[in-house]
């Protein structure tokens, strides 16, 4: 079974995971994730994939502890393994030289991007990043960004980084001034590439958002992570995760991803109760 | 798509003959003579009362006792030109087992049995023998009733797995020839054993986490329970097949880099793992599944003891189930069992049609399913959370035959109404999963993005390269591709000492 190498905070309630997976290492690509299972009676559950280490044949992901699954692997510590770790899974993101691309993500998207920035650096574009948080000890990895993109803008709700307002603001704010933007790519909770979605549509900037539905197996064998795009059913394992943001049904994201709210309640109250180390 | 039913090969004929023609089977075709043989009944399968079963998980079919499946086993004539074999897509020698059986040699009609199949104890339980091997009996023809050549098949393999004598017959000397497996289901697992007899390495790579690929993940515990499962797979680790679980070929490494990596070559078993639904207003609304979601959150990850394990599977009230086949009624069923008041199944032609087994319908009726045939659903409707609250359904007329044999579904105008349902499960079949076809280069599709084969070899465009079972015939059965994956594994024997 997959052996952990790490696992930590990095902020208040997102954590690094990193594990031994050699053979998912060597095939990692930006913008694909991993199914995970924290333990035999866990759920199956997708987490985008952060950064890879082919040498040290490890694979690293960061995830926001929001329920059961999340917390099982909050639990977990270097040296433990899980009985599932399988991947790279979904297409990998357009990376080519487009120009100016401008990144917006927040949450575990901050992570999830990082290997997109990377590589669109590479692929010699030129390379914004609006981060958003909500306070600005919620932000991490700053100094990778900052390492490879030719510029790096904060947003938060709070007073202490520089622009204190949610995302949409600061990205229209750096589109403008960096125009002509050829894409934007938004990663993170599903408010944040809406709202991103909404900021761009007006100004006719293409936009990759990297959806995030409930999943099963994540190899288009059941349909769960079934979401609309371009008004045709589209599985998100399968067909992307990326999809054009102009295009996505975001209401019936939205619900999907609430499909089952009530019983992951019942399910993390128990696991505090009975189970939570 | 699927080929005629074949003539026995002459080297099988003669073979089966050899057998027909031993002291002791031509002892016992004296002890009792055929009309007394055709007097007997035969034994019914004993099953758990409906109103109990259908409030759990567990197997429906409790087998038949020693004493039935001798007199059963005495139904058999014995024929001198016996037509069953021709029925039976992995052509299993039916008489010698059954007589074995008759003979009161259960251990050693369980290895008759797996000479051709690897895989007994699940096809004695899914296969549709009515329409195979039972179909083409002689008592059949003479007096209605076929031997029940299935329940024998489940009764030798159960007993042989009881009793803890697993034999593990000799395997042929090491060839040093390295095969991959692409898909741990029926065909898979029916390809790994047969190399492994031969002497190949096989590995066997499954993109989930338990081996069975449809066994597990679709069929229910009450129909096909784990345990039996289990022992199966135990049974082909034992033959020397190594089983790579969480491991997508096409994701994790390609057809090419296993080439890379020493394997000369390739099964692709990966099957119809892609939903089809029926593309009406509606279907995106929390609470309508594909069949295989509900089936797969119920039996691989277990949500049948949610909050025990994680994977939750919502209950309803009323369960819809659309589908006239037998992954719908295991999906009925699950619904029934899972506590819902009304299940129904909602299938566009009529009860002739259903392409379920009889079996399987008439256990569902029994268990209190309700079936609205004739009938089509033609949009769902939510509440203002976006949840399913009702279906609006059709009626539907039968018009004249279509390609497939069976009479047309036409829609009947002003016959609409609205029925409230909270879950609603979609079974009408699944298309070719397009992982492996996406990523294998040169390999050539079909028009229903299936994987083309030449049918006698089951060999695809690519050298080496062969496939069998739903991924070439888009949604099948069980034993289909066992048959298909015999076909394969003579032929990749055959090419690996080339």
């Amino acid at each position: 079974m997959p052996k952990i190498l790490d696992q930590r905070r990095l902020v208040p309630n997102l954590h690094l995971l990193e594990v031994h997976a050699p053979e998912v290492a060597r095939k990692c690509r930006p913008g694909q994730f991993v199914i995970i299972m924290p333990d035999e009676r866990g759920e199956r559950i997708p987490l985008s994939i952060a950064d890879w280490d082919v040498e040290r044949g490890s694979v690293t992901a960061v995830f926001l502890v929001v329920g059961t699954s999340t917390r099982k692997l909050a639990a977990l510590k270097a040296g433990n393994e899980v009985p599932v770790f399988v991947g790279p899974l979904g297409r990998p993101s357009e990376i080519a030289s487009f120009g100016t691309v401008v990144l917006a993500a927040g949450c575990f998207g901050i992570g999830a991007l990082w290997p997109t920035a990377r590589a669109l650096k590479a692929a010699g574009n030129k390379v914004i990043a609006v981060i958003d948080a909500k306070a600005d000890y919620l932000v991490y990895w700053k100094d990778r960004y900052q390492s490879v993109c030719d510029r790096v803008l904060f947003s938060s709700r709070d007073h202490a980084l520089a622009s204190k307002d949610f995302i949409p603001r600061p990205l229209e704010d750096t589109l403008k001034a960096e125009a002509p933007v050829a894409r934007v790519i938004a990663v993170g909770c599903t408010y944040l590439m809406y709202a991103c979605a909404q900021a761009t549509k007006p100004l006719g900037i293409k936009t990759i958002v990297s959806l995030n539905p409930i999943m099963v197996d994540g190899t288009g064998m059941c349909g769960a992570c079934r979401c609309t795009a371009a008004g045709k059913t589209k599985f998100a394992c399968v067909d992307g995760p990326d999809f054009d943001a102009h295009e996505v049904d975001w209401e019936e994201l939205f619900i999907r991803r609430k499909s089952y709210f009530d019983d992951e309640v019942r399910s993390l109250c128990r696991y505090e109760e009975t189970e939570l180390p | 798509m699927a080929e005629e039913k074949k003539e026995l090969a002459p080297e099988l004929k003669e073979k089966l003959r050899a057998e027909f023609e031993k002291d002791w089977r031509k002892d016992l075709r004296k002890a009792v003579p055929p009309k007394d043989r055709m007097k007997q009944v035969r034994q019914k399968m004993p099953e758990r009362p409906a109103g109990e079963r259908n409030k759990d998980f567990k197997e429906v079919n409790l087998g038949l006792t020693q004493d039935m499946a001798q007199a059963e086993a005495r139904r058999c004539l014995d024929c001198a030109n016996p037509q069953c074999i021709a029925g039976c897509p992995v052509a299993i020698d039916i008489p010698s087992f059954v007589k074995l059986i008759e003979r009161g040699e259960f251990l050693a009609a369980a290895w008759k049995l797996k000479e051709t199949n690897s895989l007994p104890a699940i096809c004695g339980r899914v296969c549709p023998q009515e329409t195979q091997c039972e179909e083409l009996c002689a008592m059949k023809k003479a007096s209605g009733v076929p031997v029940a050549i299935g329940n024998l098949e489940r009764f030798a393999s159960d007993f042989e797995r009881l009793s803890g004598s697993i034999n593990i017959p000799p395997l042929l000397p090491p060839t040093g020839k390295k095969v991959a497996v692409i898909g741990a289901g029926p065909a898979g697992l029916t390809v790994a054993g047969d190399l492994a007899k031969l002497g190949h390495k096989v590995t066997v790579f499954e993109a989930l986490h338990e081996s069975g690929g449809v066994l597990i993940y679709g069929i229910p515990e009450f129909r096909l329970p784990k345990a039996i499962l289990k022992a199966e797979v135990d049974y082909l680790r034992r033959l020397g097949v190594d089983i790579r679980t969480s491991f997508v070929v096409g994701m994790t490494a390609t057809i090419d880099d296993l080439r890379n990596d020493g394997y000369e070559a390739f099964f692709i078993g990966s099957g119809a793992g892609l939903p089809n639904f029926m593309k009406i207003p509606g279907e995106n609304l929390v609470g309508v599944y594909s069949a295989n979601e509900y089936l797969t959150r119920v039996n691989l990850m277990r949500a049948y003891a949610f909050p025990a394990y994680d994977t939750p599977v919502f209950q309803a009230k009323t369960a819809a189930v659309i589908g006239g086949g037998n992954v719908a009624m295991d999906s009925v069923r699950t619904a029934k069992r899972l506590g819902a008041e009304r299940a129904v199944i909602v299938y566009r032609r009529s009860r002739t049609e259903m392409p379920a087994r009889t079996e399987e319908i008439h256990h569902a009726e029994e268990e209190g399913i309700e079936f609205q045939l004739l009938t089509t659903p033609i949009r769902y409707f939510g509440d203002n959370y976006g949840h399913l609250r009702a279906m609006e359904c059709q009626k539907m007329g039968l018009g004249e035959p279509d390609a497939s044999g069976r009479r047309r579904p036409v829609p009947i105008e002003g016959s609409e109404y609205t029925i409230e349902v909270d879950l609603a499960v979609c079974a009408i079949g699944q298309s070719p999963n397009p992982l492996i076809p996406q990523t294998t280069p040169g390999l050539k599709m079909g028009k229903w993005a299936n994987v083309e084969v030449d049918w006698a070899t089951m060999a695809t465009s690519l050298p080496g390269v062969y496939a069998g079972g739903d991924i070439i015939r888009g949604g099948a059965t069980v034993i289909l591709a066992m048959g298909d994956a015999r076909v394969a594994a003579a032929q990749i024997d055959k090419y690996l000492r080339r």
